[in-house]
């Protein structure tokens, strides 16, 4: 066979694991890119020097799960080819540019499997640019790589399961957690009695992180409204409102988030078909149970195409890959697919319910005050982006983006996007996904105006099928 | 429900153009319906570089372009912001002995056309713009040039002619213009029909087809300018530079990022759309980080590029129709629309009202290209490939 590039896999999280696994498997040598500096993604991410802590320490429940990952990746060496801290900062038809080493270069690749995870969903609320508050995903690298903690003291604050995981390992680590506060209603979490059947572990030990934090004495506050952290150069206290009590903490780091967002900046360059997904409340490409994208040979697996969970995205990085296996004409188990499809499907009706245990603050655009920094970039307020809207007549956010330079700063809209359409739309009075999405632009993260195009390099073949 | 218009000027397409021409109209108490495909100014009006350049023009834009240039500090009176304007300077830089000598002719020729252009030589561009890398030669500036923000103005243009009463139709692509009786019948959108006494096409780079609609083709071909933006940094740039003979321009805004143009993008399937290339914008990265050194570890944090019509004599149309009183044409810009298309969009005005306007267009008229339609024949179903007359703006 005349060789053809080899795929790329972007991505070393559980699906670009996986996927990369079932390449292999399938005679293929990927090409694997991630921006960590060793596998895992986010949530299996290794600590970065070997400082005694065991697996059961950085990742408890999931140790299991951590280690066959690691174990599972280590055993593709010399199998594929694995760029860590890379960045693939552009992609199209079939090239990408990555960022390896302080040089760049151009990569062919056939294939093209989008493993590239997510990021906290945060929703400006006063005081979130102090330093010392940090999202509960940052809290959470902090802990597990640096094994260090945001504070001494620490509140966590918002919604999503993560609130409660995150603040159980800094309790278990040894720092004092001074609350939880949860902005869903405490009858929300009914629904996870919905769950219950379809996945009783992941209920069980939620409901166990609860207890043992209450055990601690961890206050636990449910329905909790008016969120603002407070403090004079770095965060000092939080304070929030229970109907109709105001109640105020001292604290001296706070990890805050309200569930997660997917990263589809590189699915947008590819030119994947987009949908609004109204459990994720966002804007995600096109996928068919597979993970195949509107593009021919783009592949979406993780929770970079929709909020689903580290195990979802183990079975959807490998069932991704046996879509590729399938559609460059190479065989695949037939069997294997269908069960990771029906995996997919059950855990998709778990993440119904777990979405209705913690519910999108709905109230929070009308809420934000106008002095509140919606864009930290580009220091843009809630009020600009009011005014702006109401001046130039505006209900779309890339014309949003146009007069109020909302979203084009350094993070390109990554981590304001999402608030930006929420206050457009609460402005203007238009559902959420009327007012559209930010499109993509690369660098998908910035890169310095020196860097060097590098001939592609010996070490970064072409694929022998 | 089905809405319907009658108006004296019907404009197509809502760029810095049909919207600077929708205020004037409006200022001299014209009906008007301003009509885009998408939103006003989200194309090359909205997109483009942010130059407001006098130098360097052709001499025959020169009379309408200062016309412009006296517009340009009046925008807050006009649109009710200042857009950014920012009367920088322009320093077009010289690269060779050549290049030097291309400048120091040009400024000859321009001499009394008010440009007050100043030769700078290496010595004095050290003394003066040391931020500027030593192998650059020479410059030529012109203090009374600047910059401003095109996402600003083009929707700021769109919304006072709002404001003064214009009927401004967004995602309203017109589907159908024809002449009838003493005036124009179009439709638009899904369910909006107008008549008007006077047409303007300023669809940019749709407006071929309309001309062709009305048996003008002309030889519209699409240009898609690369641009790069970095993070802010320290502020460096005091003036707008471009280069002699291309390669690099750039500004940089108040707010510290540095907005660099050069190279060519590529279409994307949908041809509306474009996209920088990968080695496109790495050559314009590099580029700037050899002529700014202090740029050098500046991040580029964005690229984007515009859909732009460029005409083969980069001059402008700008003109009554050869062939259908009543229709006026404005586009084809080439890349350098922004500082005149406020000066286009009163003489525009002036046209519908007077029949003619005191600025010298006649360079700009269709007829230039009218032998292609005698070789190509004329009106309908002699398109190279069949066109609908469902144009779109």
């Amino acid at each position: 066979m005349s060789a053809r590039p080899q795929p790329l896999v972007v991505g070393a999280g559980p699906a670009g694991i996986r996927a990369a696994e079932a390449l292999v498997a399938g005679g293929l040598r990927p090409l694997v890119v991630d921006e960590a500096p060793a596998c895992g993604g986010q949530i299996y991410r290794q600590r970065l020097v070997d400082d005694g802590r065991s697996t059961k320490d950085l990742y408890g429940s999931e140790a299991g799960k951590a280690e066959r990952l690691h174990a599972a990746f280590g055993a593709l060496e010399g199998k594929i080819d694995y760029r860590p801290q890379a960045l693939l900062w552009n992609l199209r038809d079939g090239v990408a540019d990555i960022v390896v080493a302080g040089a760049t270069r151009r990569v062919a690749y056939d294939g093209l499997v989008l493993a590239t995870g997510a990021t906290d969903r945060v929703l400006p609320v006063p005081g979130w640019t102090l330093p010392g508050v940090f999202t509960l995903g940052g809290s959470q690298v902090a802990l597990k790589a640096q094994g260090c903690a945001i504070g001494s003291c620490v509140v966590f604050a918002g919604s999503g399961p993560l609130l409660y995981l995150v603040a159980w390992q800094y309790m278990k680590a040894g720092v004092e957690v001074a609350a939880v506060l949860d902005a869903a209603p405490a009858i929300a979490k009914l629904n996870l009695l919905r769950a219950l059947p379809l996945d009783p572990g992941i209920v069980l030990r939620g409901t166990r992180f609860v207890a043992e934090l209450r055990l601690r004495g961890v206050a636990i506050r449910t329905g909790i409204e008016d969120l603002r952290f407070e403090g004079e150069g770095r965060v000092s206290g939080v304070a929030w409102r229970e109907g109709s009590r105001e109640l105020r903490l001292d604290c001296d780091g706070v990890g805050y988030g309200l569930a997660l967002r997917s990263e589809t900046q590189l699915a947008d360059l590819a030119g994947c078909d987009f949908r609004f997904d109204q459990r994720d409340r966002a804007w995600l490409p096109v996928r068919d149970t597979a993970g195949r994208a509107s593009v021919p040979g783009v592949y979406l697996a993780g929770d970079g195409a929709g909020i689903a969970g580290a195990d979802a995205a183990e079975c959807a990085g490998e069932r991704a890959a046996l879509a590729l296996l399938e559609d460059r004409g190479l065989a695949f188990d037939k069997v294997r697919a269908a069960k990771l499809e029906a995996a997919l499907a059950r855990i998709g009706r778990l993440r119904d319910a777990l979405e209705a245990a913690f519910p999108f603050p709905a109230h929070w655009a009308a809420g934000i005050d106008n002095a509140t920094t919606l864009c930290r970039c580009e220091e843009i307020t809630a009020g600009t982006v009011r005014e702006a809207a109401s001046r130039f007549d505006i209900g779309e956010i890339n014309r949003l983006k146009a007069v109020s330079r909302i979203g084009m700063g350094r993070c390109q809209g990554r981590m304001c996007a999402a608030a930006s359409a929420e206050v457009l739309a609460d402005a203007t009075g238009k559902p959420i996904e009327v007012v559209g999405r930010l499109r993509a632009q690369a660098p998908v993260k910035p890169i310095p105006l020196a860097l060097q195009l590098t001939a592609e390099p010996a070490e970064l073949p072409e694929a022998a099928e | 429900m089905s809405r319907h218009l009658d108006v004296d000027v019907a404009i197509i397409g809502g760029g810095l153009v049909g919207s600077s021409a929708a205020l004037a109209l409006r200022n001299m108490g014209l009906s008007v319906a301003l009509l885009d495909k998408g939103f006003c100014g989200a194309q090359a009006s909205g997109v483009n570089y942010g130059g407001v350049r006098r130098q360097g023009r052709p001499l025959e834009q020169l009379p309408l372009s200062q016309r412009a240039h006296a517009i340009w500090p009046r925008l807050r009176e006009l649109i009710g912001i200042d857009g950014e304007f920012l009367r920088s300077g322009h320093l077009k830089l010289a690269r060779s002995e050549e290049d030097m000598a291309s400048l120091e002719a040009y400024a000859a020729a321009v001499a009394d056309q008010g440009l007050d252009l100043e030769l700078i030589g290496h010595n004095g561009l050290r003394e003066r713009f040391p931020w500027i890398d030593g192998s650059i030669l020479g410059a030529s500036l012109c203090a009374g040039d600047g910059h401003a923000n095109p996402r600003l103005v083009s929707a700021a243009f769109a919304s006072a002619a709002r404001r003064a009463g214009a009927h401004v139709l967004e995602n309203t692509p017109v589907t159908g213009v024809m002449r009838l009786g003493e005036g124009f019948v179009l439709e638009a959108g899904e369910d909006v029909s107008l008549k008007a006494r006077f047409v303007i096409n300023s669809a940019g780079a749709w407006a071929d087809r309309f001309a062709a609609d009305f048996g003008e083709p002309v030889p519209l071909t699409r240009i898609y300018p690369s641009m790069i933006v970095t993070e802010p940094v320290e502020l460096v740039m005091s003036v707008n530079i471009g280069m002699e003979g291309g390669g690099i321009y750039a500004r940089q805004v108040e707010r510290g990022n540095c907005v660099v143009g050069g190279e060519r993008a590529l279409p994307l399937d949908d041809p509306d759309f474009s996209r920088p290339r990968g080695d496109g914008v790495l050559a314009i990265m590099n580029r700037t980080a050899e002529v700014f050194p202090k740029l050098r570890h500046a991040q580029a944090i964005r690229f984007w590029s515009g859909t732009e019509a460029a005409m083969p004599d980069k001059n402008p149309v700008i003109g009554f129709s050869d062939t259908t009183p009543g229709l006026i044409h404005a586009f084809g810009f080439t890349g350098a629309g922004f500082q005149i298309a406020p000066g286009v969009g009163e003489v525009l005005a002036e046209l519908v009202r007077d029949g003619r306007t005191a600025t010298p267009i006649e360079a700009f008229s269709i007829s230039r290209f009218s032998h292609d339609r005698i070789r190509h024949g004329s009106g309908a179903g002699t398109h190279p490939e069949p066109q609908p007359r469902g144009a779109s703006t």
